[in-house]
């Protein structure tokens, strides 16, 4: 056992070292699909770099050496900054609330030094850590006692309320979302998950009787989408139309109708995979989605490999985290579930999504390089 | 030596190898979803997608002209550049018209206008925001337009009356399709597109519509067009080429003018009809844009009624000018011949009644020459009353009086020739008296200015002509053109001749009763016949006081002035009709206004100044 750890631990040392332990193939993946989001965007721009494709992908580079930086970070001093980096995204979800900008009838972002943030994405990174960093400590036998649940279930509750109050119901659902699976990945009991999913109908209904108009109307037009062909609906129709024109092959790269010529909406944002699939047709939307299975069950791979229960949790809850989005993105382009502002990450347009996420990778590759790390189940620095 | 894995580690890996297959699932479910969207329902996407970018707009033709015999514009179309809305490619309407009237001004009516269309129309038919706009305007409206989807700038047409008023109860006039029309084809609800309401407008609507045409355009998201992909030329509407001769008509209404009046020229051979002029007229291009209330009011109160084409829906006694019609029923009937003679004592006793002669002193005895030379109403009371209503009006019919004519007017009148039957059939008795009164045209019988006219047509050419504005439309000649093309009357040439010497006799000869309605020309001379119609009935207290003066009676009061005549005498071509209401003496006031007509007829000699149809005449369009 002695002998096993020393073993174990010796490679990790020095940062050349750890380079060289960093996950190549993974890497690699994220930048294949940065590299789609920049031939889409280059597209979205009518075919040209600016404005979409040349920023999106300055912040791509800034975002792979932030990555890196990350993955050399060992996990003891991640789960340090759980809780500092926690309570920084509440303060923030708080903040935002009463100076965030509008958009869309939600308040969702603020400007720190000429950068937008979206403090919601940035939560879901820190719920994760902190989730990991307690479940890390409590051990298994004793979360059979609901007690230890309490506590990492006010930590989810918190966020999530304050996200659906901006309102941002999609964002909101994700947190929640990846919160339950850390939970479930920590060893919730089974009885534990069929007591918490006995009250969601009675909570549903009343979460749609809080929901803002913007938003059920979103449900509503989910519904009836023919309804309002120029009004909420317009979205989910025209990106059907879109996809369904680019057949199996595409209309070919920068020669989509409906997206060149500005039927589809957001097409640089939300509905950027549609303009994919329109020009590429169902061989390029396959490979798209492809490539995020592999990075999805590479993360989960990754988790699975890693030694403590801390930087198992961590990059599951990463790897769910984007999962979800992707999941959300693609059911919403394809009319499958209410349009709700989710991007797909690394491809759409935007900084604030892209470089969370891209966070939240260089703490996965962290995992990865620092696997064969034990960490003590009590700090010995204390926390 | 393998470390046994906690128990912390074995869930782990259970539920998160649960979870990967669960992500697996639902990206492969969306997986599915994409190749059924794809694949499976391409096909119907692809179709959507080109309704999407390919934009098809219905193009509004070009209402047909109407043009007078040589060519000159009645009524044309202007050149109208204009701002629509088409209301399905603009997300936000009230922002959008917000933001228009921020540019472009809109008045309350304007905006009830929009709105009214919005409700009304389907979403792919624009609505039109604003007319006749300046280059000005449509520079600052192209410098807004991104900040304007849906709004695009057109060029169409706007019907145009270079005549006015002059015309306005002939050709009519046009206005935007009511919902009535809009049921039946709701074609007519583009912008441009104009209903006929009146006149001949109306009556060849459907021909002057012509049909629309069609443009596709390929267009982006707010509508921006990116180039036309297929274009369908519209039909202009037919042009209208009538027998009127502006000029004339123009004469024809200088004579008219401050009278409440009408007075009708035609071709007496064919029947075409040279001028028609109802006074006062209207303009008619106010109903284009709607017609304001207060101007309602003023027609509707005025006494003259301008909007009411008197020449062919005003209805007056003919008066005297029946009496060649009473008199040609005798002859046909036999109960007079041209030579009996009938003794005027001044009046007729019928049935204890007393029926008196314009002339206090009678006109003694006279033949049927002098009967109408002198407009003896005691020698016609007598010829009515030996022939019977009855055939009096078989007669007036066959000549064209109170019954329908073939004009090609919506609104035209019937009038009426009273019988025995029409009073049963209104649960009324008809008297021996109201047979006399007949005999000059007063009492229950009503006809119009156009029927006049034909009736002297008619007694002039022997045939039955029928009175018609049309002579070509769309290029084709209409029918009717000849002479021959209308049947004898089957009168017999004698009978005929007898009537047209008195009417001769009414204005040469000495005696007669309108010597002002000769003509100074020298060979050419006119027949007629004078008509005054009471609209009043003369109280025998007032007739017997012998101080007895229409014209000091309040003007509408007063008898109508009617005159009927045609030239020349001996070859006719033309015929006219007068009608001044409450001109009072015919012989003062309608023979002179006739003989001027006649004159300025004679003059221009319309018959034989015209195009072929089709054939542009250089003329103002």
């Amino acid at each position: 056992m002695i002998s096993g750890r020393r073993l174990l631990r010796a490679p990790a040392r020095g940062p050349l070292a750890r380079l060289g332990r960093i996950n190549w193939l993974y890497v690699l993946l994220i930048c294949l699909l940065g590299g789609v989001g920049y031939a889409a965007l280059y597209s979205a721009g009518g075919g040209a770099p600016q404005p979409y494709a040349l920023p999106q992908t300055i912040r791509f580079g800034v975002g792979v050496l932030m990555m890196l930086t990350l993955a050399m970070l060992p996990p003891r001093l991640l789960m340090r900054l759980a809780w500092p980096l926690y309570g920084l995204s509440l303060v923030l979800l708080g903040l935002v609330l009463h100076v965030g900008h509008v958009g869309k009838g939600a308040e969702r972002w603020i400007v720190i030094g000429g950068v937008q943030l979206q403090p919601s994405e940035f939560a879901k990174i820190a719920l994760v850590l902190v989730l990991a960093a307690y479940f890390h400590r409590i051990r298994w036998e004793r979360l059979a006692n609901p007690l230890f649940l309490l506590p990492p279930a006010a930590m989810v509750l918190l966020p999530v309320a304050l996200v659906l109050k901006e309102p941002n119901l999609g964002t909101g659902a994700i947190t929640g979302l990846v919160g339950l699976s850390l939970f479930a990945a920590a060893g919730m009991r089974l009885w534990q998950m069929v007591a918490l999913a006995l009250p969601l109908p009675v909570l549903a209904r009343l979460a749609y009787a809080h929901l803002h108009d913007y938003q059920r109307a979103r449900i509503t037009t989910f519904l009836h989408p023919e309804q309002d062909h120029l009004g909420a609906g317009y979205n989910i129709i025209q990106s059907k139309i879109a996809l369904g024109s680019g057949g199996l092959w595409g209309q070919g790269y920068l020669h989509g109708t409906q997206g060149q010529l500005n039927f589809l909406p957001e097409k640089q944002t939300d509905f950027i995979f549609t303009m994919i699939a329109e020009e590429f047709g169902l061989v390029g939307g396959l490979s798209v989605i492809g490539l995020l299975v592999l990075l999805v069950l590479g993360g989960m791979l990754m988790a699975l490999r890693a030694r403590s229960q801390f930087g198992r949790l961590l990059a599951l809850g990463i790897a769910m985290n984007f999962f979800l989005y992707c999941a959300v993105n693609l059911s919403m382009v394809m009319g499958v579930i209410p349009v709700g502002g989710v991007p797909l990450p690394l491809v759409s347009y935007g900084s604030s999504a892209m470089l969370t996420v891209m966070f939240g990778f260089g703490l996965l590759l962290s995992v990865y390089v620092h696997r064969d790390e034990r960490l003590e189940a009590r700090d010995p620095d204390g926390l | 030596m393998k470390r046994p894995e906690s128990p912390q580690r074995a869930v782990f890996t259970r539920r998160a190898l649960v979870m990967m297959a669960g992500q697996a699932g639902v990206l492969g479910v969306l997986a599915e979803r994409l190749y059924s969207l794809q694949v499976k329902e391409g096909p119907k996407y692809a179709k959507m997608a080109m309704a999407n970018r390919i934009s098809t707009r219905q193009l509004a033709p070009a209402r047909g002209r109407i043009v007078d015999r040589t060519g000159a514009t009645l009524a044309g179309n202007k050149v109208n550049w204009r701002a629509l809305l088409l209301p399905e490619q603009t997300s936000d309407l009230g922002l959008t018209l917000r933001r228009f009237s921020a540019i472009m001004p809109l008045d309350a009516r304007d905006r009830a206008r929009i709105e009214r269309d919005m409700h009304r129309q389907r979403r792919f038919i624009p609505v039109v925001l604003h007319d006749f706009l300046t280059y000005d305007d449509m520079a600052r409206i192209a410098v807004a337009a991104p900040d304007l989807p849906g709004v695009l700038i057109d060029v169409g047409t706007t019907r145009l009356y270079p005549q006015g008023g002059l015309l306005a109860h002939v050709v009519g006039y046009v206005a935007p399709a009511g919902e009535d029309d809009l049921a039946g084809n709701p074609l007519l609800a583009l912008p441009g597109m104009r209903v006929g309401r009146a006149g001949l407008e109306a009556w060849f609507d459907t021909a002057l519509q012509g049909h629309a045409g069609s443009v596709r355009m390929e267009v982006n998201s707010v509508g921006r067009v990116l180039g036309e992909t297929d274009r369908q030329e519209g039909v202009p509407g037919a042009e209208l080429q009538l027998a009127l001769d502006l000029d004339l008509q123009q004469a024809v209404q200088r004579h008219l003018d401050g009278q409440s009046a009408s007075a009708v020229v035609m071709d007496c051979r064919n029947g075409e009809v040279l001028a028609m002029v109802s006074n006062p007229s209207f303009d008619p291009s106010l109903f284009d844009s709607g017609v304001s209330a207060a101007q309602w009011q003023a027609w509707s109160v005025d006494p003259r009624t301008p909007l009411l084409n008197k020449a062919a829906a005003g209805l007056y006694p003919p008066g005297s000018t029946f009496k060649p019609a009473v008199a040609l029923s005798a002859l046909a009937a036999g109960t007079l011949s041209p030579h009996d003679r009938i003794n005027c004592p001044g009046y007729l006793d019928v049935g204890g009644s007393r029926f008196h002669c314009w002339r206090k002193g009678g006109h003694g005895s006279l033949d049927l020459h002098g009967g109408i030379k002198n407009s003896c109403d005691v020698f016609f009371y007598e010829v009515a009353r030996r022939t019977g209503m009855e055939a009096i009006a078989d007669h007036a019919h066959q000549l064209g009086l109170g019954t329908a004519i073939d004009i090609e007017l919506p609104h035209a009148r019937e009038g009426l020739i009273p019988t025995p039957a029409w009073r049963r059939r209104h649960g009324h008795h008809w008297n021996g008296g109201d047979t006399i009164v007949s005999g000059i045209g007063q009492g229950y019988i009503q006809v119009t200015p156009l029927q006049l006219a034909t009736y002297a047509s008619r007694l002039a050419s022997g045939r039955a002509v029928q009175p018609h504005l049309a002579r070509s439309l769309g290029g084709a000649a209409t029918a009717g053109r000849t002479p021959e093309h209308w049947p004898p009357l089957g009168i017999p040439d004698a009978q005929l001749g007898a009537i047209r010497a008195g009417m001769f006799a009414v204005v040469n000869d000495p005696g007669g009763t309108a010597p002002k309605a000769r003509l100074p020309l020298g060979g050419v001379q006119m027949a007629g016949k004078t008509g005054s119609a009471q609209v009043r009935r003369v109280s025998r207290a007032a007739r017997e006081g012998g101080h007895f003066d229409s014209s000091k009676l309040p003007w509408e009061y007063r008898p109508h002035a009617l005159f009927i005549a045609f030239a020349p005498y001996d070859a006719p071509q033309y015929a006219v009709s007068v009608v001044i209401e409450h001109g009072n003496a015919a012989a003062e006031v309608a023979a002179p206004v006739a003989r001027d007509i006649m004159m300025d007829t004679l003059r221009r000699d319309p018959a034989n100044r015209a195009t072929a149809p089709g054939q542009r005449v250089a003329a103002a369009g």
